[in-house]
């Protein structure tokens, strides 16, 4: 216990943190799972006859083909809420003290993602299990299924950092639209209906050069049995999570300039 | 100062505190003021207008296959879908007048205003009034975009007016229930908590596919069952039908349904509130 760095000691107390707040807190827990239930229940069931259409080519069922995109929606929105959760600290005093009290503030960006990843964990869970009942399909192995996880959960840190980067800097959680709308923007400009090949026009064209839709197509298939190009989605999200870092850590190098 | 405060004449100081200020014009006063508060917090409204056009821009065009589904009753995705826009205002009456008015109770103006000769229901009524003016606002424009995207209103230019006071009525009917829900917490954390609820009444709907073409049982019988099926019929039927007199009679009974349990619960919920002092 005492030999773990002081980094990793700060960073699990700042991830204890969030996690006992997130659980005790109806108020931070129940959007986190309702908003992308809600998603789920209202594409899946509305849109079952959106799979008939002609071109739309894919093994498991249309509520498996939505699944997806709620898993995913479920790993990056989460990411998000922990900005709220950031700006909060900063409102009430505590990130000021929380970077008075640690040598390496880097830590307390840990401390944030290793709390979202495992919060981001349990509403997988939660998600795959309402899908699960609503008669979602699976036609991967475990190891497929455990690389869709785990493309999923790779996406909650991308959110993670893209939000701390935000609210590192912004310190306010009345940014929050500034930080909401981009990700939500970034999601829905993937093929969240229908495969690539069926959108047109500009949606085509923006979706073409959308990273998370080549992280929801690997993961689609991986669901499907079928995995195709999941290495272009892996080399998709080590870029946007190497970009993030980076946007997350001159974020905290602004709160430390601005005197947290 | 007592001359500009008491002539009712000078544009924008009629002081209703005075003890001639009627109703009407304790309510014009507050109404005032609560679209004045909700209008200088952009970041309060500005997502409220932007996601549904968000929305409707990009399922517009990621759904616009599913026209191609024999019977849908559209020839594009975005006339099916631009009733959104017009729900999304009335969400977002729902937390103009609701957070207003939770706001107003936390911080104590409701019981400073009780102290005056003014009446306390003049503030709910103001808050929904408030309300209601901006979804109306936000009616316009949401029509102005229909038209400028060439949006084919079937019911011709008397359905897109009935379109407004179906919309204006819709946003209404939630206003009527934020703030009932405002008086019966007197909290805006426990007010915010209700939104994933009416968010989920929206897309539990039929907002996204007709009824008679949604595959799943079960969501059939939850668009049968949730009230806000019938709001987005009522109103999608004048933009991709014409005069459809069963959905606009099936919503016009909802919305009437609706407005009479706000303003029923807004009384009691008031009533209870001054009891309590």
């Amino acid at each position: 216990m005492t030999t773990m760095p002081r980094f990793l000691l700060a960073a699990r107390a700042v991830a204890w943190r969030h996690l006992y707040k997130w659980i005790t807190v109806p108020a931070n827990f129940m959007p986190t799972f309702i908003f992308p239930l809600i998603f789920f229940g209202g594409f899946a069931g509305a849109l079952g006859r959106v799979g008939d259409v002609p071109g739309f080519d894919y093994d498991a069922n249309y509520t498996s083909w939505i699944f997806v995109f709620s898993l995913l929606q479920t790993c990056l929105f989460g990411g998000l809420a922990t900005g709220f959760t950031i700006a909060g600290d900063f409102q009430s005093g505590f990130a000021r003290r929380l970077m008075l009290a640690v040598a390496d503030r880097r830590s307390i960006l840990l401390g944030y993602v290793m709390s979202t990843f495992a919060r981001a964990a349990v509403m997988s869970a939660v998600v795959t299990g309402v899908a699960a009942l609503t008669g979602l399909e699976v036609l991967g192995s475990v190891a497929e299924l455990a690389a869709m996880y785990a493309l999923a959960l790779c996406l909650s840190i991308c959110g993670t950092l893209w939000a701390a980067g935000v609210m590192f800097r912004a310190r306010d959680p009345q940014l929050g639209p500034a930080m909401q709308i981009p990700m939500f923007i970034a999601i829905f400009l993937a093929p969240v209906y229908v495969p690539l090949d069926l959108l047109e026009g500009w949606l085509h064209a923006v979706a073409s050069v959308n990273p998370i839709t080549y992280v929801m197509q690997a993961a689609r298939d991986l669901l499907a049995g079928h995995p195709h190009d999941t290495s272009i989605a892996v080399y998709a999200i080590a870029g946007l999570m190497g970009l993030l870092l980076v946007w997350a850590l001159t974020g905290v190098r602004a709160a430390e300039r601005a005197g947290g | 100062m007592t001359t500009a405060v008491a002539a009712p004449t000078a544009r924008g100081v009629v002081n209703p505190h005075a003890g001639s200020a009627s109703l009407p014009v304790q309510v014009l006063v507050l109404a005032r003021r609560s679209i004045k508060g909700a209008l200088s917090r952009p970041q309060g409204y500005m997502p409220a207008v932007i996601m549904p056009l968000l929305l409707l821009t990009i399922n517009s065009s990621g759904l616009s296959d599913a026209t191609r589904i024999p019977g849908f009753p559209a020839d594009r995705f975005l006339d099916f879908l631009l009733v959104i826009t017009f729900m999304q205002a009335a969400l977002f009456a729902t937390s103009n007048a609701g957070l207003g008015l939770a706001r107003d109770i936390e911080e104590g103006f409701m019981d400073r205003l009780a102290l005056t000769p003014m009446r306390t229901g003049a503030l709910v009524t103001a808050q929904i009034s408030g309300a209601v003016v901006i979804a109306f606002g936000a009616a316009i424009v949401y029509i102005i975009i229909g038209l400028a995207t060439q949006v084919d209103f079937h019911s011709g230019v008397l359905g897109v007016l009935l379109l407004l006071v179906l919309a204006t009525w819709t946003a209404f009917c939630f206003a009527a229930i934020g703030a009932w829900l405002a008086l019966r917490s007197g909290s805006s954390e426990a007010l915010q908590g209700i939104f994933p609820l009416l968010f989920a009444s929206l897309f539990l709907s039929t907002l996204n596919m007709p009824r008679d073409l949604i595959e799943a049982e079960w969501f059939q019988v939850v668009t049968r069952f949730n009230p806000v099926s019938y709001m987005v019929d009522g109103m999608r039927s004048l933009i991709i039908t014409g005069w459809d007199g069963r959905a606009l009679l099936e919503m016009v009974a909802v919305l009437a349904l609706v407005s009479g349990i706000g303003i029923a619960g807004c009384a009691r919920a008031l009533r209870r509130r001054q009891a309590q002092g």
